[in-house]
């Protein structure tokens, strides 16, 4: 209406303007089209160019990895007695990262379960040590009742959940704790070391892993493989589907050479006395017991131990953690003799008939070595030497030998050398030689191997020191005639998946070249000493062939011409009692060692615990109860008679 | 009856009259689409696809009323339509509802409604009507007028705090301004005071509206706060692929990793399970649309109505463009749906009235022959 009163002129500005108008929405158009391609631009970037990398992120939002524990593998003694095993129990775990006032939960917790001090110091113990760990244990093993509570309260708790958890078990307890071991969470420096393996994708969802024992040096066996299941999970973390699951294969159940019920009579009849105590076959190395007492209750570990259960045990001055039989080292005192004899036979520094006259004493250097037998044994030849147990014969022998001599022997059958036998945490010992002392000390003065000091290394004293095990190695190599295999605690490895039985085979480690006759000369007179020595007393009455050799370690230095008296020393520092021995003569299935800490004679202590084991071993004899307990009673309280009556050593 | 053909004809010609096949076809197909990825994205509420059907079906009828409504008669209520919604505006600022931290909801009886909305178009409507009336004479003094009753509204909206809508409003005021024939000079000048004064808008900013300018510029450094919605929405359409994971078959949508997919977000859901074949579907739609609403602004009988079918027609090409881009991850993240395909009852309204005008425009073009 308006434009029809329009005039020419006004009608062709109209026309300018429009056409200036429709050029503006010919540039809008192009600003549209450009932005447009940018889009595409941008979408071809995001949907092709980046395509597989935003797959991947969509995927990684979507899938979750659970890692599905594997079932650790069973330890059997070697007629299947199961020694560790797993079991399957509730446990109420608190997830730190969900809980916002951990004490105050814990206090609440209280209210709905029983929660004890100890559960909470435990708690707080992990909870200091994993500061990341996803969740920890407030208690173990809840029973039915005690579940059905909780489920009642769930509501009151978020972040603290049920569990249902594969337990380690340990059925015999402190019996062979020092063997099984135990495990326990997996901390730090475990973290560490499997990292090191590159072992630390097969132990995600894996709390425990083996902390000492067979537990720690199979662990890699035990473990098994950790299997995976892929879950399907939704923005908040809700698991939604599982999309593929690739099981977990439990790992290899561990058979050993150890026999449980030997195990238990040798324990049995330390009774409470601190020792150890190796038996081994010497035909194989095989381990058929092994004792470090006092021992431990292992289950302590297995969810944690609280921190006053691990007082108590590290702090005991018995040292009950300490395995005593390969990291405990001792002097093996009278047991040397044996050794130093085939060592004089071998080099040609004796004959079997050589002999001294005893006067009781031996002088060097102005010095007096006293012998243990006050007046001396009279004539003393070599044979006498071992079933009398003259130190004067030894004293001179060693002198006469030099202790380069000595060291050289020694070190063939093992002393001061680690066995290798598959637990960790061997200690060396010490075999003593002037090279040794030039390494260990630093003044000068102290570095030089005086010739005195050669002496009463003949009687296994002086810088002596070896653990139980290779005392035992020792023994097992001389029964065997040389022949030394390595001490191993594990006979065979089963897959159970594949059905696989994988044997250790018994590992010769080497052949010592010893004269028979030798050999057999120095058996002889072992089993004198067991049927008319220092033995007698305990295996006299043996039904089975036999040879032995006790010792009694200084565990204090006795000033020259000083007596020993017993009742004056104390408790702690009383001689040790050791005793070796092998069964039968011809072709010996046993070769063991027995140390009584503070025991005093090897005789008394360690030789009758020594008979019982080889009772049981030899003919299925159980201990006469009453017969272990008199003698125990008679090592706790020595007649006086008899050492004077000479239960010499 | 013999009549009878000849009158149900008429009937149906009298009904459909107006009715612009082109720009229907093209905002129902965008309707459908979205109602397919609403379906996909509310599987947990199905209620959803229900409701937007009836959406539907009301801003199908006002588009129906709008498009009967002859753009003279249209500019009678520019003035008023603009002065309500500045004092409803002033009425929200204070007294209205605070939702997530702003102020921009309003009662009206049962139902609450942002005037911030009715400014999308209240406010093309008013500056058209004010270059109509000053056709002739058209001088900078006018564009600063202009500028201010633009001003007015972004400000008012800029201050509950609603930047998007705000940007938004301006977008479209900017937008008449531009095609009532503003000199290329000014434009540039203004150009540069408005990069100059981005320094000091920064200060103005809130807290949130910074972090996520910031996080558009690395969503990793807050990815679970600011950045998440742009990160999982780039992944869901990364991931999408060309031909896309298929549909009601996008994981990033159904494991709940896209925030706001119904509504802000939904083209992420589209473009994870549709790919860059439906995304580049879906441009083309867009474009269609729009060179149907320039064809119409270019061939439009007054002044007013080819500024206000201009101004539309670009108002659909900025919504859709800062919401791909928002969720495509090139812009920072605003409240902006996309246009016909979002679910929301009060932009679907909005959207088909604009689409209403349009038709009414481009009917009432053969006033210039006659």
């Amino acid at each position: 209406m308006r434009l029809n009163q329009t005039r020419p002129s006004e009608l062709r500005d109209h026309e300018r303007e429009l056409h200036f108008f429709q050029l503006r929405i010919g540039v809008a158009g192009f600003a549209v089209l450009a932005a447009f391609a940018l889009l595409f631009m941008r979408f071809v970037h995001l949907q092709v160019v980046h395509h597989d990398a935003y797959t991947s992120k969509a995927e990684e939002n979507r899938i979750s990895i659970v890692p599905i524990a594997p079932n650790r593998g069973l330890i059997l003694d070697r007629n299947g007695v199961v020694l560790a095993r797993n079991y399957s129990a509730y446990t109420l775990e608190i997830f730190p990262a969900k809980v916002r006032d951990l004490e105050r939960t814990i206090q609440e917790l209280g209210e709905v379960i029983d929660v004890q001090a100890k559960d909470r110091s435990r708690f707080r113990k992990l909870f200091a040590e994993m500061r990341n760990a996803e969740s920890l244990p407030i208690r173990a093993r809840l029973t039915d009742e005690e579940v059905a509570r909780f489920a009642a309260n769930r509501y009151r708790f978020p972040g603290v959940e049920i569990k249902a958890r594969l337990f380690r078990q340990y059925p015999y307890g402190e019996i062979a704790s020092h063997v099984i071991g135990y495990i326990g969470r997996i901390n730090q420096k475990d973290q560490e070391k499997l990292a090191e393996l590159e072992v630390e994708a097969n132990y995600r969802g894996t709390d425990y892993i083996g902390k000492s024992g067979l537990e720690a040096s199979y662990q890699q066996e035990l473990h098994g493989t950790t299997g995976f299941e892929q879950v399907e999970i939704d923005a908040a973390g809700r698991g939604i589907r599982t999309l593929a699951r690739t099981n977990a294969q439990a790992g290899n159940n561990i058979t050993l050479t150890l026999d449980i019920k030997l195990q238990e009579v040798a324990e049995a009849a330390f009774g409470e006395r601190r020792g150890a105590l190796v038996a081994i076959e010497p035909s194989s190395g095989g381990v058929l017991a092994f004792v470090s007492k006092p021992g431990f209750d292992p289950n302590l570990f297995v969810d944690g131990i609280d921190p006053a259960s691990w007082a108590e045990l590290n702090n005991s001055p018995d040292r009950p953690l300490t395995n005593r039989a390969i990291a405990g080292i001792y002097p093996p005192g009278s047991t040397f003799k044996p050794y130093m004899a085939m060592a004089a036979l071998e080099l040609g520094k004796r004959t079997q008939k050589s002999a001294i006259h005893d006067p009781g004493y031996f002088e060097f250097g102005g010095r007096r070595f006293r012998d243990s037998k006050k007046g001396g044994n009279g004539y003393v030849d070599l044979y006498k030497s071992i079933v009398v147990s003259s130190d004067t014969f030894y004293y001179q022998l060693a002198n006469d030998m030099g202790i380069d001599a000595i060291a050289s022997f020694m070190g063939k059958f093992g002393f001061g050398a680690k066995s290798g036998i598959d637990l960790e945490g061997e200690a060396t010992g010490v075999l003593p030689s002037p090279e040794w002392k030039q390494k260990r000390f630093r003044r000068p003065e102290q570095q030089k191997w005086y010739a005195g000091e050669t002496v009463s290394i003949g009687i296994g004293q002086g810088y002596n020191a070896y653990t139980p095990i290779q005392l035992a190695l020792a023994m097992a190599t001389l029964a065997a005639n040389g022949d030394m295999y390595r001490p191993r605690l594990a006979s065979y490895i089963d897959n159970l998946r594949t059905g696989e039985r994988r044997h250790i085979e018994p590992a010769l480690l080497k052949r010592i070249a010893l004269k028979a006759e030798n050999v057999e000369f120095v058996k002889r007179a072992m089993a004198g000493v067991n049927k008319e020595g220092t033995g007698a007393r305990a295996f006299g009455s043996a039904e089975y062939t036999n040879g032995g050799k006790t010792g009694t370690a200084q565990v204090i230095g006795m000033k020259q011409n000083e007596k020993y008296d017993e009742k004056k020393v104390a408790e702690r520092h009383r001689d040790h009692s050791l005793f070796i021995v092998f069964a039968p003569l011809e072709r010996p299935t046993i070769a063991l060692i027995a140390i009584v800490e503070n025991g005093g004679f090897g005789a008394r202590a360690a030789a009758p615990i020594a008979r019982t084991v080889l009772d049981y071993h030899m003919l299925g004899k159980l201990p006469d109860e009453d017969a272990a307990a008199a003698a125990r009673g008679a090592a706790a309280a020595p007649a006086r008679g008899e050492a004077a009556a000479g239960a010499q050593d | 009856m013999e009549l009878a053909p000849f009158s149900a004809r008429r009937i149906v010609q009298r009904f459909t009259g107006g009715i612009d096949g082109p720009l229907l076809a093209l905002s129902l197909a965008l309707v459908v689409l979205g109602l397919a990825t609403l379906f996909s994205a509310s599987y947990e509420q199905p209620a959803r696809v229900t409701a937007q059907v009836s959406n539907l079906v009301v801003a199908l009828a006002a588009m129906w009323l709008a498009a009967r409504v002859p753009p003279q008669t249209l500019m009678r209520f520019a003035v008023p339509a603009y002065l309500v919604g500045i004092a409803l505006l002033v009425a929200v600022a204070l007294a209205g509802d605070v939702v997530n931290g702003a102020r921009r909801w309003l009662h009206v009886g049962v139902a609450r409604f942002q005037p911030s909305e009715m400014m999308k178009l209240a406010l093309p409507l008013m500056l058209a009507w004010y270059f109509h009336k000053n056709e002739s004479t058209l001088k900078l003094r006018d564009f600063t007028v202009a500028a201010l009753l633009l001003a007015l509204p972004v400000l008012l909206i800029a201050r509950q705090p609603d930047l998007g809508t705000a940007v938004l409003v301006a977008a479209a005021g900017f937008y008449a301004i531009f095609f009532a024939g503003i000199g290329w000079k000014i434009l540039a000048a203004l150009g540069v005071l408005g990069l100059a004064s981005l320094l000091p808008l920064w200060g103005m900013l809130h807290d949130y509206q910074r972090r996520r300018i910031l996080t558009l510029i690395d969503p990793t450094q807050d990815p679970l706060g600011a950045g998440y919605h742009t990160i999982q929405s780039t992944i869901a359409v990364g991931s999408g692929g060309i031909t896309g994971k298929g549909w009601l078959h996008g994981t990033q949508t159904h494991l709940e990793f896209i925030p706001e997919k119904h509504t802000d977000f939904i083209f992420a859901v589209y473009s994870e399970e549709f790919g860059l074949i439906g995304n580049v579907v879906l441009l083309t739609i867009y474009a269609l649309l729009i060179a149907r609403g320039l064809m119409i602004a270019a061939n439009a009988a007054t002044f007013f109505a080819r500024l206000l079918a201009a101004t539309i027609t670009l108002m659909f090409f900025t919504y859709a463009f800062v919401n791909m881009g928002m969720v495509s991850g090139i812009l920072p993240v605003v409240g902006v749906p996309l246009p016909f395909v979002s679910y929301g009852g009060t932009a679907l309204l909005t959207l088909f009235i604009s689409i209403g005008i349009l038709m009414s425009i481009r009917s009432h073009r053969q006033l210039v022959q006659t």
